[in-house]
C-alpha cells in the first residue's frame, strides 16, 4: 500500500469505511474518554506552529503488514503470525490476550476488544457477513481487508484471468475522496502501487526500526 | 555487643524443641482474627477478578497504548519476594554460615508462597484468562505448538521450574523435623507428620543423603533464581520498546528482586520474632546481618539504576528521552525521586549508621524497600508504554481501577494466610538444624 501524504486531507473517510466493513465495534464517549476507542485506521495529527499560524499536518496510521514484525515472535499461541502471502494475520480464536504483541508494535496499531462489542441502533443491521465479530478479550487490527483480497482472487481465478492492477481494493482506498491510497501488489514492478513506492518522496514510518513495512508513505511536498 | 543475649545454638536442645515445636498446637482468637481479616480481603479480590471474568479487561484501568499495568507489576513483585528464600537459604547453605539455621526455613516459605501468587498474574491478566493453559505445550485438538520464540514461553518454562525446585528445597529440610513431629499427639497431625517423614529414621546414611540433596538443590535452585528473574526481564528487555530494549535488565531485575525478597524477609522475620514469641531465636545478631545485606542490596540497586538512566541520558535518543523525560523530569517524576528515597536513601541511613541500625529501624525501611520495589517496577512497566514512538498514540490515561487494587490487595492477604496457615503446621525454624552433633555432649 502506497499513501501520498500531499493529497490527504484528514476527512476520515477511509476510517468510517473501515469500520462498517470489518464490524469494528463503535465506542461510546465515555469509552473514548478513557482511550478504549478501537479504529484499525486512524488519523494521526500533527500541529506545527504556534497560534494562530497553526499547520495541521495528517497522516492515516494502519497496521504496516512488517515483514520483520515485532509483534509475531512474542505471541506464545501464534495467534498473529505471517501468512503464506507476507500478510501480518491475526487468528481470533487463538488469542488469549497476553497483551505482548499491541506492546511491540511501535506503531501503536493493535486494538483490544475491552468489552464484547456493541453497536448503536440501527448498525448492528449492517454487519459485514464476510468478517468475523471479535469477542471480549482477543486482540484485532487492520487485515488489509484480507477478505476483499480472497474475493477478488476467487473472481480472478473464475474468470481465468490474473487479478488486474487495481482490481482489488481495501475499503479505506475504495472510500478515499482524495485518492490518496493506493493498494496492490508489490511484488509486481508494473504496478501503480510499486511505482509510487519508488517515488523519491516515498518513506516508510520508523523505517530504522528494521521491521520493514509493507505500507510506503510519500513525502509532503516542500 | 550482643554479650548479654544468648546464641539460639546455646539452649539446651530439649528447650529448643518445645519452643519450636510449641506454636503449632492451640488456636486463639488473635490467630483467628489474623486469618479471618486477609480472608475477607482475598474474597473480594476474588470476585473483583470474577467481575473481570464477566465482563471483560475493560473493568481494568488499561487502555491503549498502556496494555500492561498493575498486574504485571505485581508479577514482577512478586517473583521478585519469592528470591528472598533462595538467596538467604542457597548462598548461606552452600557457605555453611552458622548464622543462617533459624532463617533458612521462613525464607524458604516465602519463596514458595510468593510464587504461587506471583505465579497467578500472568493468569489473571490475560483477556481470556480461561484459556491460559494453550501456552502449555502438550499434544492438543488445536494441532497447535505454543510458540517458544516469544519471551512469555520461556517465563511460563521458568517459573514452572522454580516452582517445582522451591518446593523441593523447602521440603527437604523438612523431613527430619516431620520425623520428630511424628509422635504428636493429635491423630490427625500424626498421620500427615508421619506421611511426610518419608520413614526418616535417622540414621547415618539417610543424614548424608540427605545432606547431599540439599547441597545439591541449593546449587540448582540458585542458578533457576537468577535465570527466572533474568528471563522476567527479558519480557520486557526482548520488546523493542524505548527503556525496556537494555541489556543490562537481566542483571538489574535480579539485583532488584533480592533486594525486595530481602526486605520482605525482615518484615516476615519481625513479624514470627514478635507473635510467635521467638526472640531466643532470631536475635538481633540476625537482623544485623540481614540489615548489612539489605544495604548491600540497596547500593547495588542504585548502582544499576545510575547506569541506566546515565547512558540512556547520555545517548539522548530521541524515543529513549521522551520516556527518560516522562520517568524523571514530568508525569512520573513524583514516583521516581520517592522510589530513589525510599530504596536508597531511607535505608542508607537507617541501616548504614550503626547507631540507627536495629529491628524497628530495619522493618521501617523494609516497608519503604517493598514501597519503592513496587514503585520501580511500575516505572519501568508505565511510562514507556504511555511514551509511543509515534507521538499522536500517546496518552494520559492509565491509572489502576478497584479491580486491579482490590486483586493487589488480595494477594497481600493470600501471603499472610498461607504464612499463617505454614507456622500453624509446620515449625517455622528448623529444630534439627540446632541439634548437637553425636560427638557433643548432650545437654
Amino acid at each position: 500500500m502506497a499513501i501520498d501524504l500531499d493529497r490527504c486531507t484528514g476527512c476520515e473517510a477511509c476510517v468510517a469505511a473501515c469500520h462498517a466493513e470489518n464490524n469494528i465495534s463503535i465506542s461510546t464517549p465515555e469509552q473514548a474518554a478513557e482511550g478504549r476507542t478501537t479504529h484499525w485506521i486512524r488519523v494521526d495529527r500533527y500541529y506545527e506552529g504556534a497560534f494562530p499560524d497553526v499547520k495541521v499536518k495528517y497522516m492515516p496510521v494502519l497496521c504496516q503488514q512488517c515483514d520483520e514484525a515485532p509483534c509475531e515472535p512474542v505471541c506464545p499461541t501464534y495467534a498473529t503470525y505471517h501468512n503464506p502471502e507476507g500478510l501480518n494475520v491475526q487468528v481470533y480464536n487463538r488469542c488469549v490476550g497476553t497483551f505482548y504483541c499491541a506492546n511491540n508494535c511501535p506503531y501503536t496499531v493493535r486494538y483490544f476488544n475491552w468489552f464484547d462489542p456493541v453497536w448503536p441502533e440501527p448498525l448492528q443491521l449492517q454487519h459485514n457477513p464476510d468478517v468475523a465479530v471479535r469477542m471480549a478479550g482477543v486482540m484485532e487490527k487492520c487485515t488489509f481487508c484480507i477478505q476483499r483480497i480472497r474475493r477478488g482472487k476467487d473472481e480472478a481465478q473464475t474468470a481465468g484471468q490474473p487479478v488486474a492492477d487495481g482490481d482489488i481494493q481495501p475499503a479505506c482506498v475504495q472510500s478515499c475522496p482524495a485518492e490518496a491510497m493506493v493498494f496492490g501488489d508489490l511484488n509486481d514492478p508494473e504496478s501503480k502501487v510499486s511505482r509510487m513506492a519508488e517515488s523519491s518522496r516515498a518513506t516508510r514510518l520508523l523505517e530504522d526500526l528494521g521491521t520493514k513495512p509493507k505500507v510506503f508513505y510519500l513525502e509532503r511536498g516542500r | 555487643m550482643f554479650a548479654t543475649q544468648k546464641q539460639p545454638e546455646l539452649l539446651p536442645y530439649g528447650k529448643i524443641r518445645e519452643d519450636l515445636f510449641r506454636p503449632l498446637s492451640g488456636m486463639t482468637r488473635k490467630y483467628f482474627a489474623a486469618i479471618l481479616i486477609p480472608l475477607l480481603i482475598i474474597l473480594f479480590g476474588a470476585y473483583a477478578w470474577t467481575v473481570q471474568l464477566r465482563f471483560g479487561m475493560g473493568v481494568t484501568g488499561l487502555q491503549r497504548p498502556v496494555f500492561w499495568g498493575f498486574y504485571i507489576v505485581d508479577f514482577v513483585f512478586w517473583i521478585g519476594i519469592s528470591h528472598a528464600g533462595t538467596l538467604i537459604s542457597a548462598i548461606l547453605r552452600l557457605t555453611d554460615a552458622g548464622w543462617r539455621k533459624p532463617i533458612t526455613r521462613a525464607a524458604e516459605a516465602i519463596t514458595l508462597f510468593a510464587l504461587m501468587i506471583g505465579g497467578l498474574f500472568p493468569i489473571i491478566h490475560l483477556g481470556r484468562a480461561w484459556y491460559f493453559y494453550w501456552l502449555i505445550p502438550y499434544p492438543n485438538m488445536r494441532l497447535l505448538w505454543p510458540n517458544f520464540r516469544s519471551p512469555l514461553l520461556w517465563d511460563l518454562t521458568a517459573i514452572l521450574t522454580y516452582v517445582t525446585g522451591s518446593a523441593i528445597y523447602l521440603y527437604l529440610p523438612l523431613i527430619p523435623d516431620m520425623a520428630q513431629l511424628a509422635q504428636h499427639n493429635v491423630p490427625w497431625r500424626r498421620k500427615l507428620y508421619h506421611a511426610l517423614s518419608l520413614g526418616w529414621t535417622g540414621s547415618d546414611t539417610e543424614w548424608h543423603a540427605l545432606e547431599r540433596a540439599m547441597k545439591l538443590m541449593a546449587g540448582i535452585i540458585l542458578a533457576v533464581a537468577i535465570s527466572v528473574h533474568t528471563v522476567v526481564a527479558w519480557d520486557f528487555a526482548m520488546a523493542i520498546a524505548p527503556m525496556w530494549h537494555s541489556t543490562i535488565f537481566g542483571p538489574y531485575f535480579v539485583v532488584g528482586a533480592i533486594f525486595s525478597g530481602l526486605a520482605g524477609l525482615m518484615i516476615v522475620m519481625a513479624a514470627i520474632r514478635k507473635f510467635m514469641g521467638l526472640e531466643q531465636y532470631l536475635t538481633r545478631h540476625h537482623f544485623d546481618n540481614l540489615a548489612k545485606l539489605l544495604l548491600l542490596m540497596s547500593i547495588l540497586w542504585l548502582y544499576f539504576t545510575l547506569a541506566e538512566h546515565l547512558t540512556v541520558w547520555y545517548g539522548n535518543d530521541p524515543a529513549d528521552m521522551a520516556v527518560f523525560g516522562a520517568r524523571t523530569r514530568t508525569r512520573f517524576a513524583f514516583l521516581f525521586w520517592l522510589m530513589v528515597g525510599v530504596n536508597f536513601v531511607v535505608p542508607f541511613v537507617l541501616l548504614g549508621i550503626r547507631k540507627l541500625r536495629g529491628i524497628t529501624t530495619g522493618v521501617i525501611a523494609s516497608f519503604g524497600i517493598l514501597l519503592g520495589m513496587f514503585l520501580e517496577r511500575y516505572i519501568i512497566v508505565v511510562p514507556t508504554l504511555s511514551v509511543t514512538r509515534l507521538p499522536a498514540a500517546s496518552s494520559n490515561f492509565y491509572s489502576p481501577s478497584w479491580v486491579e487494587l482490590a486483586i493487589t490487595a488480595a494477594t497481600f492477604a493470600g501471603m499472610i494466610v498461607l504464612y499463617l496457615l505454614f507456622s500453624k503446621l509446620f515449625p517455622i525454624i528448623a529444630v534439627w538444624e540446632f541439634k548437637p552433633h553425636p560427638h557433643e555432649d548432650e545437654i
